[in-house]
């Protein structure tokens, strides 16, 4: 069993066995990122991109951590959003890229289906990093792997997705992976916030929080984008936080033992009070730890002579 | 110059349909029938087995002189326009300056005389600069050349300014033709909203956006007394809402777009900018609304919406790209392809075509009647050929239909008298 | 796994010689380091991690005495990765132990260019600094790329390129038995 893919652009294609395959290889990476000596050589002398025409710390340092690990070379580029509009092409940015050589590169970029233009265009292997609202396949795969680690199985598992559904990446690609492993997907939040049709994903839209949370293994919180202009999706941030807001009480609602994600940052004090995310029931950091070894794993899976 | 087009099937809508020869002189039809007195010297056109039709009339076109000839000139557009049958048509005002005053207007007529290719009859602006606030020299426009006005492009969001706009225009005759969509509601959107859109994380444009701009149109035709004419309808709500208008007996007139007939949303997976364009693609359903509504003439008109745009400009992301895609070069054999799946008649068809467009507009066009310009497509329906962009006259590639496997070609095309198409020859 | 036909196998040792063998291997061990004192044994994926808990066995039986026993996994340290199309799968390495300042030895199956104990031993080296490494082979079958050397050894079966050796071992539900084949 191998990932016979050039690219990494989402999670929607992905067959189960690629999915368990991917976790099962992060299982090795996982190892080797609690040693001392953080570093193999399975990647040396190849050289990752990372192309983020969004800012992000987080994702990048992830990468750029995974792909160290690795011992590959990483470069980054963020091209200022101008540069796009004085329309310079993706493609034109990327091929002068892989110009240089480069065996992977990792786009973050706003616009949905970004990653599939420059994949199509560039013989490099290229992993979505987010585009737009679309998908965003490594965090879906470390949300599975931490769901994984805490011992919880797929098959008929009770997840609440909670928050901006319609404009979440995040969603999107734990939607389609979470409903093909078996599990019962439950979106929550305002209907001004649920994409057209998005039942037909597989998943059941709740707007009523409470309701939503009865027996429910994993809350994954999605982060409420405050930055967000025009007319808004909801009255106040006040209404919102009190319907949509993670608080303890609802914590305990759900059923015992529940985990608790956010793929960060988090609001604190808006969708989820700041003792919940600090709680025991958050694996938010063991997500962000699971990230490195996620993208270490992606990087080797693609890494092989394309 | 004499040209003879004999032994061809003439179909002019609601007056022949049936074997004759075709005569032509000094610029316009002598004579049409069997045993026709042809003076020495004409040219002869072997018209067997092909169809001889009143040369196609084109209500909504982009050409995009001045300021945008990169995408497309008056010239090559004229040119991609005889190439598909086309032999007047109707262009729009939003190049750059937009066409609000006499002086474009005689300009575009200036490069259209230059060509010397098809007919060209400006749309005027509704408002000045299209900004949708104040009222352009309509009557001056009138006078100048422009056949109807509007925005196009846009929307007349202010429901005032359009009420004035329609009431202003009663006086001087001209259809006002909206684009219709609440921009409010398209906020954003660069697809249908639909559950494609929710798939592809795309930001959608509601049917609803359509709908509500017809309903209110509508409303203001009834109010004002206006000639309406909806441009590039696509929602089965739309077609339900012109049908009840004019079974109300209101002045509306509808068009619609190969593309609104063909496909669906569906081709835009894969982030296809090849198949973005405003009005979107929408589901089967309006598709089958559309192809209801030509049948049972709640819409009149075929339109292109001929919308030609750089290659680099489609190769941004599916957000950033701009709407349009270019069809005088495709339309006939799409349009031909509802006669083949039983849903036009042959006539009907070329009455969509060519007839009723030029009813709306008021224009003398459309038609094989001895006295009329002579205007003439030969269509060769049988002839199976694949869609190659490159071969297209137009200065641009946009097309969802690449690689196309079709049915229905122009053969010959005459303007005023004068051939300025043939298939199979690189023409001036 | 074996996908032989088995009328294609010539055995070279069965169950009796690799009982001996490992038995053997044991005592040498015990020997030359002495005793069990910092000593651990790392056996190397596949091959070698059921004779290396064989060997654990032994020395318990012989010693009364347990050494700590770790699985290594040495894909990630092949030479051959940026020339492959997919990359080979990985399985876990699992040294629940501190090598630094250990004897460690080594267990593989078969020992043939060398290519995989130089990858073990930058494995190794990455986990802790070991006072000394040595390494144990059920065959050595020649054809070393590399200068390395087996430091105990069960048998030495001398093959052409061509050959193929495969070590069958009942933990994989196989009867016991080394054979050559024709690759």
């Amino acid at each position: 069993m191998s990932l016979k893919r050039k690219d990494l652009l989402s999670l929607a294609p992905l067959s189960v066995d690629e999915i368990r395959l991917i976790l099962e290889t992060a299982d090795s990476f996982k190892e080797v990122t609690g040693r001392d000596i953080k570093k193999v050589p399975a990647l040396r002398g190849r050289t990752v991109v990372n192309l983020f025409f969004e800012p992000s710390t987080r994702t990048r340092t992830s990468f750029e951590l995974a792909a160290k690990r690795l011992s590959a070379d990483v470069i980054n580029f963020s091209p200022s959003s101008s540069s796009v509009v004085k329309g310079e092409t993706l493609l034109d940015t990327a091929r002068n890229i892989e110009a240089m050589q480069a065996d992977i590169i990792v786009l973050r970029h706003p616009s949905a289906g970004a990653a599939e233009a420059l994949a199509r265009g560039v013989k490099s292997s290229v992993i979505n990093a987010g585009d737009g609202w679309h998908e965003h396949p490594t965090q879906g795969l470390l949300d599975l792997y931490t769901i994984r680690e805490r011992g919880l199985s797929f098959e008929g598992l009770r997840v609440a997705i909670v928050g901006d559904v319609a404009h979440s990446r995040v969603a999107r690609s734990n939607i389609h992976a979470l409903v093909k492993l078996g599990a019962e997907v439950r979106l929550v939040g305002p209907p001004t916030m649920m994409p057209y049709g998005v039942e037909k994903l597989g998943a059941r839209v709740f707007y009523n929080f409470d309701e939503a949370l009865r027996g429910a293994q994993v809350i994954m919180m999605l982060r409420l984008q405050l930055e967000r202009q025009g007319i808004a999706l909801f009255p106040t941030i006040r209404e919102y936080a009190r319907l949509y807001g993670l608080t303890t009480e609802r914590v305990e609602s759900a059923e015992p033992g529940a985990i608790v994600m956010h793929p960060g940052p988090i609001n604190r004090g808006v969708e989820i009070a700041p003792e919940v995310a600090d709680s025991l029931s958050s694996v938010i950091l063991e997500q962000v730890a699971n990230g490195v070894a996620i993208r270490m794993g992606i990087l080797y899976l693609l890494s092989g002579a394309n | 110059m004499a040209i003879h087009i004999t032994g061809g099937h003439v179909i002019d809508p609601g007056r022949l349909n049936g074997v004759a020869d075709v005569l032509i002189d000094a610029g316009r039809v002598v004579a049409v029938g069997p045993h026709l007195k042809v003076p020495a010297g004409a040219t002869k056109i072997d018209a067997k087995g092909r169809l001889v039709l009143p040369g196609f009339v084109d209500l909504h076109v982009h050409f995009r002189e001045p300021g945008f000839e990169y995408k497309e000139s008056i010239q090559s557009g004229a040119a991609a326009a005889v190439a598909g049958g086309f032999t007047s048509v109707c262009c729009m005002p939003n190049t750059n300056p937009v066409n609000d005053n006499q002086a474009i207007t005689e300009f575009m007529l200036d490069r259209a005389r230059a060509a010397g290719l098809a007919n060209v009859f400006p749309i005027g602006a509704i408002t000045k600069g299209s900004e949708g606030k104040e009222l352009a020299e309509i009557g001056d426009l009138r006078r100048a050349g422009c056949v109807a006005i509007s925005d196009d492009g846009k929307p007349v969001m202010n429901s005032l300014v359009m009420r004035r706009a329609m009431e202003y225009a009663l006086a001087f005759d001209v259809p006002v033709v909206d684009h219709c969509e609440d921009l409010h509601l398209a906020e954003g959107g660069c697809m249908n909203e639909g559950t494609i859109s929710t798939e592809l994380g795309l930001p959608g444009m509601p049917a609803a956006a359509e709908d509500v701009m017809v309903a209110r149109n509508v409303a203001l035709a009834e109010l004002t007394g206006a000639r309406l004419h909806l441009a590039h309808i696509s929602t089965e709500g739309s077609v339900r809402m012109v049908r009840e208008a004019k079974s109300r007996g209101l002045k509306v007139t509808a068009e619609a777009c190969p593309h609104h007939f063909t496909i669906t949303e569906e081709v835009v997976r894969g982030y296809n900018t090849y198949a973005k364009m405003n009005p979107p693609l929408r589901t089967w359903k309006d598709v089958q609304a559309i192809k209801q509504g030509l049948r049972d003439g709640t819409i009149d008109v075929i339109a292109t919406d001929h919308a030609p745009h750089a290659s680099q400009e489609k190769q941004l992301g599916f957000t950033e790209a701009p709407f349009g895609i270019i069809g005088l070069e495709t339309a006939l054999p799409l349009t031909f392809a509802l006669v083949d799946e039983g849903v036009l008649s042959l006539e009907s068809a070329v009455d969509k075509l060519s007839t009723a467009p030029a009813k709306a507009f008021g224009l003398a066009k459309g038609t094989l009647a001895v006295g009329a310009d002579a205007d003439v497509a030969v269509v060769d329906q049988q002839e199976q050929w694949e869609v190659d962009p490159a071969k297209f006259r137009s200065k641009s590639r946009n097309t969802p239909f690449a690689g196309w496997k079709v049915k229905g070609r122009v053969t010959a095309t005459i303007v005023g008298g004068r051939v300025v198409f043939e298939s199979g020859r690189a023409e001036k | 796994m074996t996908q032989n036909d088995r009328s294609q196998e010539r055995p070279v040792m069965d169950a009796g010689d690799i009982a001996r063998a490992v038995t053997r291997i044991a005592h040498e061990i015990l020997e030359r380091n002495k005793g069990v004192q910092d000593l651990a044994l790392v056996g190397i994926r596949t091959g070698g991690v059921h004779l290396a808990h064989r060997l654990v066995r032994r020395i318990q039986e012989i010693e009364a005495a347990q050494v700590p026993i770790g699985e290594l996994d040495i894909t990630l340290y092949r030479d051959d990765l940026s020339l492959r199309k997919e990359q080979p799968v990985l399985r876990k390495t699992t040294v629940p132990f501190d090598i630094s300042d250990k004897i460690i030895v080594l267990v593989d199956d078969v020992l043939f260019t060398g290519r995989t104990i130089r990858a073990a031993m930058d494995g190794l080296i990455d986990l802790g600094r070991p006072a000394e490494i040595q390494l144990a082979v059920l065959v050595d079958r020649g054809h070393r790329q590399l200068p390395i050397k087996a430091t105990y050894i069960g048998k030495n079966i001398p093959t052409s390129r061509e050959e193929k050796i495969q070590v069958l071992l009942e933990e994989e539900g196989e009867d016991e038995r080394v054979v050559i084949s024709k690759s």
